[in-house]
């Protein structure tokens, strides 16, 4: 490693280094190996700032690598009254702490222990990290026996490893898949995260974009003239490629529906070509639609920092849609999104009961398994627009693209969306081929940077936790000639970019949507001579675009 | 050290009984008041442990879903493993309690060469665990010939099927030997693997031990040892009809099969055995995925801090009113 590059630079780190994998575990036992604060494995913390906005405990300035984190007096006793808390408000954290045999299956299951070795990244030790604390002082065996029925006291290095390791967890849920009991190690994670945020200490990736958020409605802190702006350069650009200026209803009251996406997809490529996609399937068909400013983001940060945190973010797009007076709302292209949409919205800040039945104004399909939240995917709605044959369609517009799908975690395991974006995606290009099963639908591996990871500073473990997801898109690569990795996710179309970058280079990341508008023939366009990123969708000259050999 | 710790244990636990019944004369002990007790424990614990569970809510519907949704009419949902009705949950439930379906889908993962990782399908945990638990169950049925007059007709058809190898006097049961070879395999996957010795407790080897010396003394019983079986059974009677006796004639080395066995009724709802119970509670598997369709209400749901649309508009209605974005107060 080193020569002059920094750990938060790609270049830092060479494969050959990353693959120098060792699965064995350390000669000391796991309760005591310490944590090691190495640079490219950690984030930055929380700026007081952020968390005095958001009346968070314990604002202050303060490094990992700091001897003195600068707890409260009391940290113990309100980490310990914190998991009795949750004890008694969740089933599932009780359960999860209670039932698990240890039997190993989840244990090579993280893409983290797979692409970095940490035994206490196999999420049965990450589990019992917390388990450990549970055992030595809630249970009869622990509170006798001690260290011999796996109990651990609480100290001030165990909340260290906490913090390491419970931000190595993206909350992706895969090892809940195959635990005989469904142990969800996100779950824990959550909780864990949540008794962490109890002492001030989380990370500035996760509180920035939350503080962000709850000001001016979006994870970027996108102001509401700045919104427009952005939304306006999407539209010349649109203009340049097809000719046709589409129009950008904002805050439009007595629209038919309101529409939320992550607010990633406003700021950085790819995910601004398929917001472009967006703003091209409505203007074709017509749509009464409206954009919020107040409620911008669909992501939510809150899932990464605690339960009261998602409800306080995810208010906005109910209350929005009731003040807009719109029938029902639609949502992008996210990942953890989606969680909190399908998962959490309706339970939180529900009943939706102002809000009508999803239908769609084109095909007329009541969507009737939203009919609760009143919230569909847009991908389930252009599904439904492409079998109704509503849209004109030329998939050849994407010939130069050997597409594969990655299925991003939470809509493939909080929610299972997994036929609509395959049926969509065969009517919108002709080379499709599917990543080895065991990497794909339920069993997808995460991109390495979700749950608030994916920030430079945690280079390493992005590269490392992104090796299963990059070994797949490879083997797509050298075998089918694969060059877009498509992905319904803001997170997924960051930080796929860099692991394919790194993993499979040659490959680019695409969301759905960009590759619908690519395809889609639009009334009274001019002729398609470049595909949203301005490159030409023919061959030039004899030259394939993309090199496959390596 | 944990599988030594929980050796230790158990030989401890034959120890006792031993010393008890074999040295000194305490069957009474053994024979009545450590089964009761034993007994005792676990139902009240067994009990308890359920109600503490389901004393917490389940404030929200996370079910880990395996399979398509159910969304539209014209794509197939997957009603097992993403199920959205209560038939679907019990379909789901039924798979992973009867056939252990999300051990089912476990796979290994292999280095290969350079940056190449496979995972191939890793079924021996899954084979390992059925036979341990299946066999379990068979000997468990088969038990019920001591403590049930008339012996009820599955106890009967099992000894019988069990026993089809009519090899050796009394014959062997198959029951028995692959719930030692299940437990053999299991013990020794545990110390095999590097990460699996990693993360094992000593409670993860005691369940093992005590087993693997309950099914060892219990074979040694049927076919070595000869214990008078008719005096057993008499005995058994005595404890279920609440007229304890212990008649002469049972060997010492009963003693041992019954205190282990006993012992493990007790241990079961302070430890990780409570997995039998608790599956039917783990919500990412015994909950709907129909979070769209049916409101999950949550019965502690607090309000919280919210940036009001007002508070916003008072924030930014300047900016606003400049990028022409129509405002509620001029
Ligand atoms: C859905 C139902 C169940 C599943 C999926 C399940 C799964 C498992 C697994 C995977 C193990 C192996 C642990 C190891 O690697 O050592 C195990 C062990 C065990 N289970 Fe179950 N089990 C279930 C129900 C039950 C029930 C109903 C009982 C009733 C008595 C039971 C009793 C045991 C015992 C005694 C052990 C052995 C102790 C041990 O290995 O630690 N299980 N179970
Ligand atoms: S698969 Fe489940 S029971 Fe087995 S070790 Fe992992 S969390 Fe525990
Ligand atoms: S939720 Fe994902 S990241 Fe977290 S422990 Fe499980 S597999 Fe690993």
């Amino acid at each position: 490693m080193a020569g002059a590059h920094k750990f938060d630079q790609v270049e830092y780190y060479k494969p050959e280094d990353l693959l120098a994998l060792d699965y064995r575990p350390p000669e000391t036992g796991w309760m005591d190996t310490p944590v090691d604060f190495r640079p490219g494995t950690w984030i930055y913390p929380g700026k007081p700032k952020h968390l005095e906005y958001l009346d968070l405990a314990n604002p202050r300035q303060w490094a990992p690598t700091d001897e003195n984190w600068k707890l409260p007096e009391n940290w113990k006793e309100i980490v310990l009254a914190g998991i009795k808390e949750r004890l008694e408000k969740y089933r599932s954290f009780k359960i999860f702490m209670d039932i698990c045999v240890r039997c190993g299956a989840c244990a090579d299951k993280c893409h983290f222990y797979i692409g970095g070795g940490d035994p206490k990244n196999m999420p049965v030790l990450r589990a019992e990290l917390l388990r450990s604390v549970y055992r030595n002082d809630f249970t009869t065996a622990g509170k006798i026996l001690g260290r011999l029925a796996g109990g651990r006291e609480l100290t001030v290095p165990v909340i260290k490893e906490w913090f390491y390791y419970f931000f190595q967890c993206t909350e992706c849920r895969r090892c809940s898949v195959f635990c005989p009991y469904g142990i969800d190690t996100a779950e824990i994670t959550m909780m864990a995260r949540e008794l962490l945020n109890l002492l001030g200490l989380n990370v500035n990736w996760v509180i920035e974009p939350v503080a962000n958020c709850f000001k001016t409605g979006n994870h970027l802190g996108i102001q509401p003239h700045g919104l427009k702006d952005t939304l306006t350069f999407f539209a010349d650009d649109i203009e340049e490629v097809t000719g046709i200026r589409v129009d950008i209803p904002m805050n439009k009251k007595g629209a038919d529906f309101l529409f939320v996406t992550p607010s990633g997809d406003f700021l950085a490529d790819p995910g601004t070509y398929t917001c472009m996609g967006y703003m091209m399937l409505f203007h074709e068909l017509g749509l009464n639609y409206t954009w919020s400013t107040y409620a911008s983001e669909g992501g939510n940060f809150g899932l990464f920092t605690s339960h009261e945190m998602i409800k306080r973010l995810n208010s906005k797009i109910y209350a929005e849609a009731r003040r807009l007076g719109v029938k029902w709302i639609m949502g992008g292209e996210c990942g953890h999104m989606w969680r909190v949409l399908h998962q959490y919205m309706d339970t939180m800040n529900g009943p939706a009961d102002f809000l009508e039945v999803p239908t769609s104004p084109i095909t007329g399909t009541r969507f009737e398994h939203a009919r609760s939240t009143k919230m569909i995917h847009i991908v389930e709605f252009t599904a439904d627009l492409i079998k109704h044959g509503k849209l004109k369609l030329d998939p050849s517009q994407n010939d130069l693209l050997k597409v594969t799908f990655h299925d991003s975690c939470n809509p493939a395991r909080a929610m299972g969306i997994l036929e609509e974006p395959r049926y969509v995606l065969r009517n919108v290009c002709n080379h499709f081929n599917e990543m080895p099963e065991n990497t794909i639908r339920e069993k997808t591996f995460c991109c390495g940077g979700g749950a608030g990871l994916g920030t430079d500073e945690n280079m390493e473990m992005r590269l490392r936790g992104g090796l299963p997801r990059g070994n797949a898109v490879r083997h797509v690569q050298q075998r089918h000639g694969v060059n877009r990795l498509t992905a319904m996710c803001a997170i997924d179309r960051a930080t796929l970019t860099t692991v394919c970058d790194y993993w499979a280079p040659g490959v680019k990341v695409a969301g759905i949507h960009e590759l619908v508008a690519n395809a889609l023939v639009m009334k009274g366009q001019k002729e398609r001579t470049i595909n949203l990123r301005l490159e030409p969708i023919n061959e030039v000259e004899e030259q394939p675009i993309c090199e496959v050999e390596e | 050290m944990n599988a030594f710790l929980s050796l230790v244990a158990v030989l401890a636990v034959m120890l006792a009984a031993y010393v008890g019944t074999g040295v000194l004369d305490a069957k009474f002990l053994f024979g009545t008041v450590l089964p009761y007790a034993a007994i005792a424990t676990f139902l009240i614990g067994f009990i308890y442990r359920i109600v503490d569970w389901a004393k917490s809510p389940v404030p929200f519907r996370i079910p880990t879903t395996c399979g398509q949704q159910k969304s539209l009419e014209w794509i197939k949902s997957d009603r097992l493993d993403n199920p959205h009705d209560t038939i679907g949950v019990i379909g789901r439930m039924a798979l992973e309690v009867l056939c252990f379906r999300s051990l089912f889908r476990d796979t290994k993962m292999e280095r290969h060469e350079e940056a190449t990782v496979v995972y191939g399908p890793g079924l021996w945990l899954w084979i390992g665990a059925l036979a341990f638990h299946y066999s379990f169950l068979v000997v468990f049925v088969r038990h019920l010939r001591f403590f049930t007059e008339p012996v009820p007709y599955v106890a009967v058809l099992l000894q019988r099927v069990d026993g089809f190898f009519q090899v050796g006097v009394p014959p062997v049961m198959a029951s028995n030997l692959f719930l030692l070879a299940a437990l053999a395999f299991l013990f020794a996957r545990r110390l095999w693997s590097p990460q699996l010795r990693y993360i094992s407790l000593a409670s993860d080897y005691f369940p093992l031990f005590l087993l693997i010396g309950i099914a060892g003394t219990g074979v040694l019983l049927r076919h070595f040892v000869r214990t008078d079986i008719v005096n057993v059974k008499e005995m058994a009677m005595g404890l279920v009809s609440f007229k304890p006796a212990i008649p002469k004639g049972v060997h010492w080395f009963f003693f041992l099969h019954l205190t282990l066995v006993a012992t493990l009724i007790a241990y079961f709802p302070f430890s990780k055995l409570m997995h039998a119970g608790g599956v039917f509670l783990s919500p990412t598997r015994n909950l709907a995925n129909n979070n769209r369709m049916v409101r999950h209400v949550n019965p502690w749901n607090a309000p919280v801090k919210v940036h009001t649309y007002e508070e916003y508009e008072d924030d930014f209605r300047d900016k606003m009113k400049a990028a022409g974005l129509p405002v509620e107060k001029e």
